[in-house]
């Protein structure tokens, strides 16, 4: 018994038991529904094995929709604990374990997929390609980044989630403060999905380098594509930095080293920095590819092209350099005296300048344009005044002394999720809409989508602008509870309303997704927006050959260019084809993660050393297979343009 | 949307205004007030910035949205130019430059002995965190406090900062910024009370479970007041001994205690210091020599 | 994909050179993770706690024969990559297994190294220090090995089936790989044993 008494949960409350019945109970269901409609095979076919970017992209959406119910779950139950005084909803415990899976779950497992769901999605179509780089290595990254949500999940039922905030500082997060198994499973959830991350990274940097269709240069890239390249470049030097803290986390946790402890030498500061310096690019990671859908979005339905197309790549360049030398403005208060405070403080503003740059551009862009209020041109609508909020409330705490007072507060709080949420989540709530026949050949309802944006942005500012004033008014963040006298109340309820009508509008929008399913027209042509760049000028849903002849470009809006300057995109006789094949190979390595993982976490090594072995099997296998891919006929190609309703020209 | 965030800025106006000042903008010592200074400077500053975009954006909304525009409309291909995207670099550039100048000379102004108290001795004070608890130390008093901290007006405060356990930040909104205490380092925090008064003090670093209820209570009382008080506390509290000062270490909550003598003694703070190592060693010393 | 047949074979394909692009870019990862432990060690340096300091454990001999080994294994390899350019299988293979040789050389002296600090009560858990110690060797160390195994697949690859463009374009990759190494070992040899040794 003592061997199973480790995955008990050490503080179990009805919610857990609730959400294990609900995990076994969804299982089943799925597994039999699986069976019963016989899907086990096209399953397996066209999605497990796939190595197709637009399928895997589509699956990096799927999970990250559903983590985003879960650490939003994660939100609403913080919100309504804190909604009125000494509220008994949840326990110390409960509300710590929440907090700290809500800023993983959110950062690590939905905002990463989602923007790797539209790099893959809508990169090899913007540049012209047939597929990315490596499409097999791409297959793996899904599944690494799958193994490390589930397992990460799965903490909440097993052995206890991490409990040390999302930012996991030690000490708290060593063994002296956190007994449970919960951190193991922050630091190896986060590695495996990590090392997905930098492969996608890399595999992304090769595609957009050196995959370009003839006539893109480097200049002539779409903006998404362009601020995905950037945004890859950062996590090829941010990811290594955290494999290598969370090592030291590993192996101070399960091998009793002492890196981070407070005794023997070891630095707990040294944590700090080192996921900081991983941490602050991480979140220009996530923001420089939702500007690229703003800028994708703003410039189509304003009808105009883009404008300051060079400032606009210059001041992501700017920001990518910047991100790495602003780390220390998350510690001001760390001690490190004036002149460092100063130096960091005077980088982190800075940022300002090159963001600002990008608002102004944004706005010149609707100028003497034709607008038309979509869904998508709604959130970037809504986007640039929020943002803007969030923007300059970062100048407020990067003036290192005056941060002394917003530090750890509810102000930032407000500020980060104020850049976030009108930054990254309703990049990827316009992406979704706009990109939505691009990947399922109709279109998501326009009036029901307009309700989730009205809900989502009154929710949003009636949860976060309070927690400003709470912020300057002493309480800190991470509180389980407060006191009557303190004078919170009003103001968190206010929040938790807030925070209710942005939960409605994620169910108008699972709504509308259903509903869409249902109801829309199938004939959505392949041109529903009257868009621009070169993405659009294919079919819609895409075939997988993408393109049936490569396109040639002479500028970032090739698209455009063909419809209005007729410029000839497709030249040359249809020819056959070369794809990838399908490997289930991938799916069973983020099995054997999973389970390497699962093991790691609880240090039994032999599974842990059995499924090393498997995974390095896995790549031997792989280096001996000879794969040489296979072609798709030229007549088979012509056949499928013929039904899109011919060939493009 | 624009409705809500009009809305929501009358809000802010509405509560930074009207009824209970918030702790931070009501400052009762100089570091807060140079803070509050500063945040208010910010504040108004950076409204100034988001009404200019939202009037822009609401201008181009407006101005160019399409059903103003006839049917065949054809918005033109403008490039960038170099003199309005200069304008929109330059400006930015000027308010940053700005606001750089105030921050450093903030910097340097929070992390000094407080203005106006330079010539004098300030008031040492070592605050060291455990699980979830505060102990304030008066080596130059040799009295010790749990929970509570007492300190007298008009006089500079210096804070010793470290910790028995998790990273603390220690933090007293009214009379300035907070400061990490941590487990193998001194940091130092400076402060000064300007006026008598209950102030809110608390761990404002998040150190596990007992982490909300991690407060204390400040009161700041005239020089000869706290004279008395500490008279006081040497006629009636019970000596700390080193068993106390383990017990007192295990984690849990406790209510204000007093003791005379201090632990710097027996459990001196960690060696290690963040830049100013002479001072750190020259008042463990003189802690030492109060033994 | 046509690409002109001036270029060498590794070269040869598109597919080719995507991956030696993409390995090129993950060689920049991997500056980034030594980076970091090198960062992480100069932290610790001075960290010893109650354990032993660099200059007390650290041996000159084991570290020379370690440097003279590893660098001269990035030599073979590369006069090996060099007969594959000419079509020599053979020669090519005889280089490998030389290089790999040594490579297993290599390791068996950082393995010793390794059971020495324990000897000398400088075991990974002792300080700050001995973790970022051991964690900086182990890291290469632990390339080092998967390089002999990756080494040893591609040697039986080439043996199969000759030099052909993929083959040669994996040899070529794992030729990277290798002198990548070499080049992290350098900087531990100067900044982690000089450093240390002074």
């Amino acid at each position: 018994m003592e061997f199973f008494e480790r995955f008990a949960v050490p503080h179990p409350s009805p919610a857990i038991y609730a959400s294990m019945v609900a995990i076994v109970l969804v299982s089943i269901a799925i597994v039999v529904g699986i069976t019963y409609f016989k899907k086990w095979g096209y399953l397996w076919r066209e999605w497990l094995t796939t190595v197709d970017h637009k399928k895997i992209g589509i699956m990096y959406l799927i999970s990250a929709l559903l983590m985003l119910f879960r650490g939003g779950a994660d939100a609403i139950m913080m919100r309504a604990q804190l909604a009125k005084p000494e509220n008994t909803l949840l326990d110390a415990q409960h509300y710590n374990e929440i907090f700290t899976t809500h800023g993983v779950v959110m950062i690590i497992f939905m905002a990463m997929p989602f923007i790797f769901a539209f790099m893959n999605i809508v990169v090899p179509l913007q540049i012209g390609a047939r597929d990315v780089a490596f499409p097999r290595l791409n297959a793996i990254s899904f599944w690494l980044f799958f193994a490390g949500a589930m397992l990460f999940n799965i903490s909440f039922v097993v052995g206890g989630s991490p409990d040390a905030g999302w930012t996991s500082y030690f000490p708290l997060a060593g063994t002296d403060f956190s007994q449970s198994v919960g951190t193991n499973y922050y630091m190896i959830a986060i590695q495996i999905s990590g090392i997905g991350s930098l492969m996608t990274g890399i595999n992304m940097i090769t595609t957009i380098l050196n995959m370009r269709a003839p006539g893109m240069t480097l200049m002539k890239m779409p903006m998404f594509t362009c601020s995905s390249f950037i945004s890859c470049i950062i996590i090829l030097f941010a990811f290594p930095v955290l494999t290598i803290a969370l090592i030291m986390c590993t192996t101070d946790r399960l091998f009793a080293t002492n890196f981070f402890t407070s005794t023997d030498g070891g630095m707990d500061m040294l944590w700090a920095n080192l996921f900081w310096i991983w941490g602050h690019p991480e979140v220009y990671i996530l923001i420089l590819p939702a500007f690229g859908i703003y800028s994708e979005v703003i410039s189509t339905f304003s009808q105009r092209n883009l404008y300051g197309y060079k400032s606009m790549v210059g001041s992501m360049v700017i920001i990518s350099l910047l991100s790495f030398f602003v780390w220390t403005h998350h510690f001001f208060t760390m001690g490190q005296g004036a002149l460092t405070n100063s130096i960091f403080s005077i980088t982190t503003m800075a940022i300002a300048v090159p963001t600002g740059v990008k608002i102004f551009n944004w706005l010149l862009t609707m100028y003497k344009g034709k607008i038309r209020f979509t869904v998508p041109m709604l959130y970037a609508v809504g986007f640039i005044p929020l943002f803007t909020v969030g923007g300059v409330t970062g100048v407020m705490l990067a003036m290192s002394a005056a941060d002394y007072q917003y530090h750890n507060t509810m102000f930032l709080v407000a500020h980060f999720h104020n850049t976030i949420i009108p930054g990254v989540v309703f990049a990827m709530l316009a992406g979704l809409t706009y990109y939505w026949p691009k990947m399922f050949g109709f279109m998501l309802n326009e009036r029901i989508g307009k309700w989730g944006f009205w809900f989502l942005t009154i929710g949003f500012c009636l949860a976060f602008f309070p927690m400003y004033i709470t912020g300057l008014d002493g309480q800190a963040r991470r509180m389980y509870t407060y006191s009557e006298s303190t004078g919170f109340g009003p103001l968190n309820m206010l929040s938790f309303i807030g925070a209710g009508l942005m939960a409605i509008a994620f169910i108008i929008i699972v709504y509308n997704v259903l509903y869409s399913i249902k109801n829309s027209p199938r004939n959505v042509g392949d041109e529903p927006w009257n868009a621009r760049s070169l993405e659009w000028a294919t079919h819609n849903p895409v075939p997988e050959y993408n393109f049936a002849r490569t396109p040639h470009v002479a500028s970032s809006e090739a698209f455009w260019d063909a419809k209005k300057k007729g410029h000839e995109l497709f030249k040359g006789e249809i020819e056959k084809i070369h794809m990838p094949n399908n490997s289930g190979v991938p799916f069973i390595m983020g099995i054997i993660f999973f389970i390497c993982g699962f093991s790691f976490v609880f240090a039994l090594w032999i599974p842990v050393v059995v499924s090393l072995i498997g995974i390095f099997a896995c790549m031997t296998l792989r280096s001996f297979e000879k794969d040489d891919g296979r072609y798709i006929s030229a007549d088979e190609v012509k056949a499928t343009e013929a039904k899109f309703g011919g060939a493009k020209s | 949307m624009k409705r809500t965030l009009l809305l929501s800025f009358m809000m802010l106006a509405v509560f930074l205004a009207g009824c209970e000042p918030l702790l931070v903008l009501d400052p009762k010592g100089p570091q807060a007030a140079r803070q509050a200074s500063d945040t208010w400077l910010l504040i108004v500053l950076m409204s100034g910035i988001v009404i200019i975009v939202l009037v822009l954006l609401i201008y181009m909304l407006v101005k160019f949205r399409a059903s103003k525009q006839p049917e065949d409309y054809e918005p033109p291909h403008i490039e960038g130019s170099p003199v309005v995207e200069g304008i929109f670099i330059g400006i930015p550039i000027i308010i940053v430059t700005f606001l750089s100048f105030v921050s450093v000379k903030s910097n340097y102004i929070v992390e000094n002995t407080p203005e106006g108290y330079v010539d004098q001795e300030p008031l040492v004070i070592y605050a060291s965190s455990s699980n979830w608890k505060w102990h304030f130390s008066y080596p130059e008093e040799n009295i010790e406090t749990v929970n509570y901290l007492y300190i007298p007006t008009d006089r500079a405060l210096e804070f010793k900062l470290y910790s028995y356990g998790p990273i603390t930040s220690f933090w007293i909104p009214q009379l300035g910024g907070q400061k990490y205490a941590m487990a193998d380092m001194v940091t130092t925090l400076h402060l000064a009370a300007d006026m008598p008064g209950e102030y809110m003090g608390r761990n404002a670093n998040f150190s596990g479970k007992g982490f909300a209820e991690n407060t204390f209570q400040v009161t700041a009382m005239s020089q000869t007041q706290f004279d008395e008080w500490v008279q006081e506390v040497h006629e009636t509290a019970e000596p700390l001994t080193e068993e106390t000062f383990e017990q007192l270490l295990e984690p849990g909550h406790l209510g204000r205690m007093t003791f005379t003598g201090t632990h710097l003694g027996f459990n001196p703070p960690p060696e290690h210091d963040h830049g100013a190592e002479t001072v750190h060693d020259e008042h463990a010393d003189h802690a030492a020599e109060q033994h | 994909m046509n690409v002109k047949n001036a270029q060498p074979l590794e070269y040869s394909t598109h597919q080719n050179q995507l991956n030696i692009l993409g390995f090129w870019i993950f060689l920049g990862a991997e500056i980034m993770l030594f980076a970091t432990l090198f960062t992480t060690y100069f932290v610790m340096e001075h960290r010893t706690g109650n354990g032993p300091t660099g200059a007390e454990i650290f041996e000159i001999t084991p570290v020379l024969i370690e440097t003279f080994v590893l660098l001269t294994s990035s030599f073979t390899i590369g006069l090996g990559v060099h007969a594959m350019r000419i079509g020599r299988k053979n020669a090519m293979l005889a280089f490998f297994g030389i290089t790999l040789l040594l490579g297993l050389g290599f390791l068996c002296v950082e393995i010793y190294e390794f059971v020495h600090y324990y000897h000398v009560g400088a075991t990974y858990q002792t300080s700050g220090f001995t973790a970022a110690l051991l964690t900086t060797l182990g890291t290469h160390g632990a390339h080092v090995t998967l390089g002999l195994f990756w080494g040893l697949f591609i040697m039986i690859q080439v043996a199969k089936r000759g030099i052909t463009a993929q083959t040669a374009n994996k040899s070529f990759i794992f030729s990277l790989y290798w002198h990548f190494l070499d080049v992290v070992w350098i900087f531990i040899f100067s900044f982690i044993y000089l450093k240390g040794m002074m």
